[in-house]
């Protein structure tokens, strides 16, 4: 490598007229991308910044691997009798709520977008309008995957062994995902009202953490005072997560995971329309 | 529709407003075909918000465009094939390196992915960033940032580019090289609508200048004509005891007339035309025994384009009327 004779003795190099004028005249026109192509360009624009900063992986994986030691090793006992039963119970719920506060990334990068430039050069370009949005969910889903990885890998090596092997936890990821990629939209709606992402952040936590904990993720429902047991029970957050447990055991039940793909279609379907729309006015 | 429209740019009675705020207050604007046209004012004239509204980003609340005989609202997406956006906020992705963003944009117009690679490279080259290609775009200087940002419009050479302040913030070496870009675009046909605070730009690149002051055009024509009506020039005095500016006026105002009051309380200005007149002015203050601590000739400043068009100075605009800041300051 020879970087020594780079930064010292080259000139700054500068634009070259003659050079700029024959790529401007060779006029290339290629024909409009599709709005699929369009959008995959945008999912791979999410993963190149995952890969510039993956630290920014790190925020949405440390506090849950954070919560599956401090839950189980903590509360464990107490809560469940023994650590091994509670990893059972509460794994399935850790991935749950890990990949559901990384929705929450998504109206964030969105909101932060907003302010920078490119965004006007995007809008400003003959393509499908809602491709930059669908790809950056779409890039997202790959950072839920990763989060969502994250954890099932921590419980088996914390000895967690899933009765429906591999496939029924893929299976429960894949439901996750989904999940997760419908509530996004929420997110990214909140993304384009708020005015800072810091607002985003703090509104988008505000109402996923009590959603998160006043569900079965932690603690079975049945110990709870009545009146609270009862919304948890209707939380989708709560029928996620029984879900969840349910294909990762084998024993899962069909009408929680149509409700929990209905739920995502709807918040899809009421949100995705809007995020679009308050995107062409931004 | 007449797609061949001879103007490049059509715009009458453009009107957009912020809350209260009439950000463009019935603009008209006419840019013929590979031209340049400057569009200059101070912060907050509605420069930008013209802009956008042509580059289709925002609806106006009234009037009407047209790029290339297209409507930019009936029409937007044949109106954002023809032209591409150069922002007064870099348009780059800070998060990408130069070469990335070259590509993104590359896909993004429709090329295959070797393509976009291949004209990614000849972009780089061409616009002196090949070493700088694998950095990330926040570590890039203003200049190298300034040039990855055209480079990105011309990825697919647009038939309208819109500037928007391409020069602000940039040392002389590098807005001289971004001058030479623009001159190499139009040189090749494309039409070139360029905002600018700097008179000198707009002197210096455009065919045609349009004035806008609160959202309104207030004067139009070539820079010659521009000049003319404003005085073609201007000495600039800065001098070691600020309370001698009193003094300094009145010799100034006797031997060149046209005294503008800088913003710095040691400095003044005075319209003038030629440069043996400036001498006599300069030798004229020693003798009245003003300290000068250096003058320049040069351009009119837009304060001084503003004093002559409008009787205000560029900084006393005000968005609010009677703004209690604005008052403060006439007082
Ligand atoms: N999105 C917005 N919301 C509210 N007000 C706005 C918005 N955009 C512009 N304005 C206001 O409209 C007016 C014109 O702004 P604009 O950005 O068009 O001016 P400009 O000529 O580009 O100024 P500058 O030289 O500072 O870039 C300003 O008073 C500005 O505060
Ligand atoms: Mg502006």
């Amino acid at each position: 490598m020879n970087t020594n004779a780079a930064t010292q003795a080259a000139p700054t190099p500068t634009a070259d007229p003659a050079a700029v004028r024959k790529a401007i005249s060779s006029r290339p026109r290629p024909s409009r991308p599709s709005a699929l192509s369009a959008a995959l360009t945008f999912g791979w624009r999410g993963m190149l910044k995952v890969k510039h900063v993956p630290e920014q992986l790190l925020d949405v994986t440390i506090t849950p691997v954070m919560f599956v030691l401090m839950f189980t090793y903590l509360f464990g006992g107490a809560i469940a009798g023994s650590t091994g039963e509670y990893l059972d119970y509460i794994l399935p719920g850790i991935l749950v709520m890990s990949v559901l506060f990384t929705t929450v990334y998504s109206g964030i990068a969105l909101n932060t977008d907003l302010t920078k430039g490119v965004v006007d050069r995007f809008r400003s370009l003959p393509i499908w309008r809602p491709s930059p949005l669908v790809g950056s969910l779409l890039g997202d889903s790959v950072r839920y995957l990763v989060a969502g990885t994250v954890i099932i890998l921590l419980g088996l090596l914390l000895g967690y062994r899933p009765g429906a092997g591999p496939g029924g936890v893929l299976a429960a990821l894949a439901l996750v995902v989904v999940f997760a990629f419908g509530l996004s939209w929420v997110f990214t709606t909140l993304g384009l009202l708020l005015r800072t992402p810091n607002a985003v952040m703090n509104a988008g936590f505000m109402g996923i953490f009590p959603l998160t904990f006043l569900s079965n993720v932690f603690v079975d429902p049945a110990t709870l005072p009545a009146g609270l047991e009862a919304f948890v029970d209707v939380n989708p957050i709560s029928i996620l997560a029984t879900a969840s447990r349910g294909l990762m055991e084998g024993n899962a039940d069909g009408g929680d995971i149509a409700i929990v793909l209905t739920v995502a279609a709807v918040l899809t379907a009421v949100f995705a329309p809007l995020t679009t729309r308050l995107y062409r006015r931004a | 529709m007449s797609a061949h429209s001879p103007l490049a740019v059509e715009a009458t009675g453009l009107v957009k407003s912020f809350g209260e705020t009439r950000a463009v207050d019935g603009v008209d604007l006419a840019v013929g075909r590979g031209s340049i046209y400057g569009v200059l004012g101070p912060n907050g004239a509605g420069k930008t918000t013209t802009i956008r509204m042509l580059a289709t980003l925002i609806r106006p609340d009234a009037g009407s465009a047209r790029i290339f005989g297209h409507d930019i609202v009936e029409e937007a997406d044949a109106v954002r094939g023809a032209v591409s956006l150069t922002g007064q906020l870099a348009s780059v992705d800070e998060d990408l390196t130069g070469r990335e963003n070259l590509i993104l944009l590359g896909r993004l117009l429709g090329f295959k992915r070797p393509a976009a690679k291949e004209r990614a490279a000849e972009l780089l080259e061409a616009f002196g960033l090949l070493e700088a290609a694998g950095r990330l775009v926040k570590h890039y200087s203003g200049g190298m940032r300034r040039r990855l940002d055209i480079a990105a419009s011309i990825v697919v050479t647009p038939d309208l580019m819109f500037l928007d302040e391409p020069t602000t913030g940039l040392d002389p070496r590098s807005r001289n090289q971004v001058w030479e870009i623009i001159r190499a675009l139009v040189a090749e046909g494309t039409t070139i609508l360029l905002c600018t605070q700097y008179l000198e730009e707009a002197d210096q690149l455009a065919d045609g200048i349009a004035v806008i002051d609160r959202g309104k055009v207030i004067a139009e024509g070539t820079p010659g004509q521009l000049k003319a009506s404003v005085g073609s020039g201007a000495l600039h005095v800065r001098l070691l005891d600020p309370e001698q500016r009193l003094v300094a006026e009145q010799v100034l105002g006797r031997e060149l007339g046209g005294v503008t009051l800088g913003a710095d309380p040691a400095a003044l200005s005075a319209s003038c035309s030629a440069a043996d007149r400036a001498a006599e002015a300069v030798a004229e203050l020693t003798r009245a025994g003003v300290r000068v601590a250096d003058f320049s000739l040069g351009q009119p400043s837009l304060d001084e384009v503003f004093l002559a068009l409008t009787g205000h100075t560029a900084d006393e605009v005000s968005t609010e009327q009677g703004d209690p800041i604005h008052e403060e300051q006439a007082a």
